[in-house]
């Protein structure tokens, strides 16, 4: 028994061991093959400048990622984040660029938006019971229509980065002297961080955990189960405003009704890192691997003369793979 | 008498740790319902299984008409004649009537399925049973007695001769039940061998010929039904047996405080107006037969589910609950009947689940002590002798009875001062069972209390110091253990309003 202890203390202090480990271990290897493979094959991919258009792709992706892996962990899904975060980023533009706000204020609304939403899908989802398939597939169309409503149809254009609003597109690609910073990677690294410890260090994060394994027998340990399933998809929410503000300072203009699919990208990295479909089992760190594989692939597949197209079904078949490892090991169980 | 059809002889079955059938003698006549009665677990339903060849017996004969057969699955028993109906319907509601008669034997006209001859096919049958059913309705639509309707007319769509019934009558309606009846005498006279297997007595005493009763996996005896008495049949059912020491008096103290008093307690059909209370370091055992509402009344208890009305006292004071929340605040523990859906979350760690009920208390800050969680985990596991090898492996991994000590232990980091036990010892073995009994009379000789719902009569009469008898949603029956029987209880277990 006493060793035991000390084994299961030892395990359990190694941070590294949990970390890595399983599925995201070989999500690691793909990564480095792909690079590898697209380095050896294509001279131009091998630039810095493709380094930071592979991270520029991974942001909004990476925040929409991590917010929908929280959902997911719930056995839930979000489908709302890819529009959302498109009519949030809309909004937040319409407030700077049409009725002059500070950007900030503009930045603070894409959030709040994404808040808002995901309370609505909250509301949707652990108070009234419906399906978060449906539900957010419902909300999704909601944001859809709004984006393109509250903006009169017409794309929305934040502060270019020379102009003095321009601010906030340096929060994700500074320029230092003559090379630019991806200085992005750093926020993402840093949320990373801390969603990490607040799902597998907090009361909250615990709780969505045992949701998604088993509900009612949360519920009747005495856990206030609405209150937290509510929880995750706020902070999905919030997350997709943070993905709203990555996708403004990214692109140029934003145009209405678009961001479908970008969910997808999103739900598809969190699977590729080992978020289980079933919920109860996941990881940020998987996440944001999954999301590199998903980035690697749409920026690096052009790189050795596959079009969109092909990135479409390579994608879809490493989705698969992914999933049937997810597959095969809950049928060991 | 019509002639004898089936008989089983010395059916003897085992399961790891259970002998469930032991050389138990079953006659099944032409022209006749048989009752085949028995306590919770005396083995009815496994006997039923390894006739229609859901299990596979370890010894013992069948013999079908003249001829001893042994059914590879239920449906090589239906090829042959030999149907089972179930308790709990096994329907597809969003096929029609005759789409879910047919299924998985569709009539075919070609490479396409012939619906309006199913449907034709199926009216024939419904003429034969004097029922009117439209076969094209969705089965989703018809109430529960009618779709018990179709699982009846499906069982004889097989050219059956032998049809079981297994609590058919546990979810109809009085009026559905005597349109049952009146199938089955239909049948019966027909020529078929019917068994009827009911807890019911005055149904008994309605529908059959003969009662064979079974007790603890044997055979105990069969009478003619008209010429015996409920009293015959219950002394049967409990038998002589001395159990295992049953406690012969209280051991609360007479001027024990009343920590939980529950008063008209209503929640749906299955708790009707509830009242009892529990006193300190006391076992209070609640007895009943399958559906007697239980359960039903503990999840009430414990704002599981919606109370309909009632008024919950704990310690002399009126607490409100509407939620497991609530009753967890109030010092109430639930440990579930089903361990694995409503109990522990299996796939999480043995520490995870130990301080599921107190997070609050292995907090530093913001963030949950591991540290702290492990210890007090490894605590418990060395307390009450769980066999794990670490408290980081998952629940899934352990044994029955040790899943079931780390939903005590949920409980005990929580610190509850009073603890439902539903089926404590449900699916456990014999030596982590006695365990889980010393557990629970140490608890109460520290002061706190326990419901303990049981449908073992062996476990009611060695635990509890009072007894609570539930029958169809209603207390029919409080006793102390001094002059509690088996007789007397299953008495008030049997006593229908």
């Amino acid at each position: 028994m006493a060793d035991n202890k000390k084994k299961s203390n030892a395990l359990a202090s190694n941070p590294i061991v949990k970390a890595i480990g399983g599925q995201r271990l070989i999500v690691i290897c793909v990564i480095i093959a792909l690079f590898a493979f697209f380095c050896i094959k294509s001279p131009a991919f091998r630039q810095y400048s493709t380094i930071l258009s592979i991270l520029d792709y991974s942001y909004y992706i990476s925040f929409m990622a991590i917010g929908v892996t929280l959902a997911l962990i719930t056995g839930g899904n979000d489908l709302s984040i890819g529009t959302g975060m498109v009519c949030y980023a809309l909004v937040g533009g319409f407030f700077v660029t049409k009725l002059g706000m500070p950007v900030a204020v503009g930045m603070l609304i894409v959030v709040i938006m994404g808040a808002i939403m995901g309370v609505l899908n909250g509301i949707l989802v652990a108070i009234l019971n419906l399906p978060p398939f449906i539900a957010t597939l419902s909300t999704m169309m909601i944001a859809r229509g709004l984006g393109s409503l509250l903006t009169g149809g017409l794309s929305i254009t934040w502060p270019q980065a020379s102009t003095a609003d321009g601010w906030f597109r340096n929060i994700f690609k500074i320029t230092v002297g003559d090379t630019k910073l991806p200085l992005g990677f750093l926020w993402v690294l840093i949320l990373i961080f801390v969603m990490t410890i607040f799902l597998n260090k907090t009361k909250p994060g615990r709780y969505i955990i045992a949701i998604g394994s088993n509900k009612e027998a949360t519920r009747l340990s005495g856990v206030n189960v609405v209150k937290w399933h509510m929880l995750a998809y706020i902070i999905c929410g919030i997350f997709t405003g943070l993905a709203g503000i990555a996708y403004a300072a990214t692109f140029q203009a934003i145009a209405p009704g678009t961001g479908a699919g970008l969910e997808l990208d999103a739900i598809a990295g969190a699977i590729i890192g080992g978020t289980s479909m079933t919920g109860g089992s996941g990881s940020i760190v998987g996440t944001l691997l999954g999301v590199f594989v998903m980035s690697m692939l749409k920026t690096g597949l052009p790189f050795i003369g596959l079009q969109a197209n092909w990135q479409q079904i390579i994608t879809g078949l490493v989705l698969i793979a992914a999933v049937f490892i997810d597959v095969i090991r809950t049928r060991k169980r | 008498m019509g002639e004898v059809i089936l008989t089983m002889k010395g059916i003897d079955k085992s399961f790891p740790g259970v002998h469930a059938l032991d050389h138990v003698d079953l006659e099944i006549r032409k022209g006749e319902v048989l009752a085949l009665m028995g306590e919770n677990g005396a083995g009815k339903s496994t006997l039923m299984k390894v006739l229609t060849g859901i299990y596979k017996k370890d010894e013992g004969t069948i013999t079908y008409e003249g001829k001893e057969v042994e059914f590879e699955n239920p449906r090589a028993a239906q090829a042959a004649g030999v149907v089972i109906v179930h308790q709990e319907l096994n329907m597809m509601s969003h096929l029609t009537v005759a789409q879910n008669i047919f299924i998985g034997r569709e009539i075919m006209k070609g490479k396409l399925i012939d619906d309006a001859k199913m449907n034709e096919e199926a009216k024939k049958l419904f003429q034969k049973l004097n029922i009117d059913i439209n076969p094209t309705e969705k089965m989703g639509n018809l109430t529960v007695g009618k779709q018990q309707m179709c699982e009846i007319a499906k069982a004889i769509s097989h050219d059956a001769k032998v049809i079981i019934f297994d609590e058919p009558s546990a979810a109809l309606t009085e009026a559905e039940i005597e349109e049952l009846f009146k199938i089955i005498r239909d049948l019966r006279d027909k020529g078929m061998g019917i068994v009827y297997i009911s807890h019911r007595m005055d149904e008994i005493k309605v529908i059959t010929d003969r009662v064979t009763v079974m007790r603890d996996g044997t055979y105990v005896g069969t009478l003619i039904t008209k010429d015996s008495t409920k009293d015959d049949i219950i002394n049967m059912m409990v038998g002589r047996v001395i159990y295992e020491d049953p406690k012969t008096k209280s051991n609360v103290a007479p001027d024990a405080p009343v920590v939980l008093k529950v008063e008209h307690l209503n929640a749906g059909k299955m708790v009707r107006d509830v009242s009892f209370e529990l006193h300190k370091g006391e076992i209070l055992g609640f007895s009943g037969l399958m559906g007697a509402g239980r359960t039903e009344t503990a999840r009430a208890l414990f704002g599981a589910d919606k109370k309909d009305s009632g008024d919950i006292y704990i310690n002399g004071k009126k607490v409100e609950i509407n939620s497991p929340e609530d009753a967890v605040k109030n010092g109430i523990g639930y440990l579930s009947e089903d361990r694995k859906r409503y109990g522990c979350v299996v796939g999480k760690t043995v520490a995870e689940n130990t301080t599921m009920a107190s997070l609050e208390n292995f907090m530093s800050g913001l963030f949950i002590n591991k540290k702290k969680e492990e210890e007090s985990a490894w605590k418990y596991v060395d307390a009450l002798k769980t066999k794990t090898p670490t408290v980081d492996t998952e629940v899934v991994n352990l044994s029955g009875g040790n899943q079931q000590k780390v939903v005590i232990a949920k409980w005990l980091v929580r610190d509850c001062e009073i603890l439902i036990f539903d089926e404590p010892t449900r699916g456990i073995d014999v030596g982590a069972k006695s365990e889980i009994y010393t557990l629970m009379n140490e608890l109460v000789a520290q002061g706190k209390s326990i419901i303990m719902i049981s449908s073992e009569m062996t476990e009611v009469l060695r635990m509890s110091d009072r007894i609570i008898v539930m029958c169809e949603g209603r207390k029919t029956g409080e006793i102390d253990i001094a002059e509690a029987t088996q007789e007397n209880i299953m008495h008030m277990a049997t006593q229908r309003n």
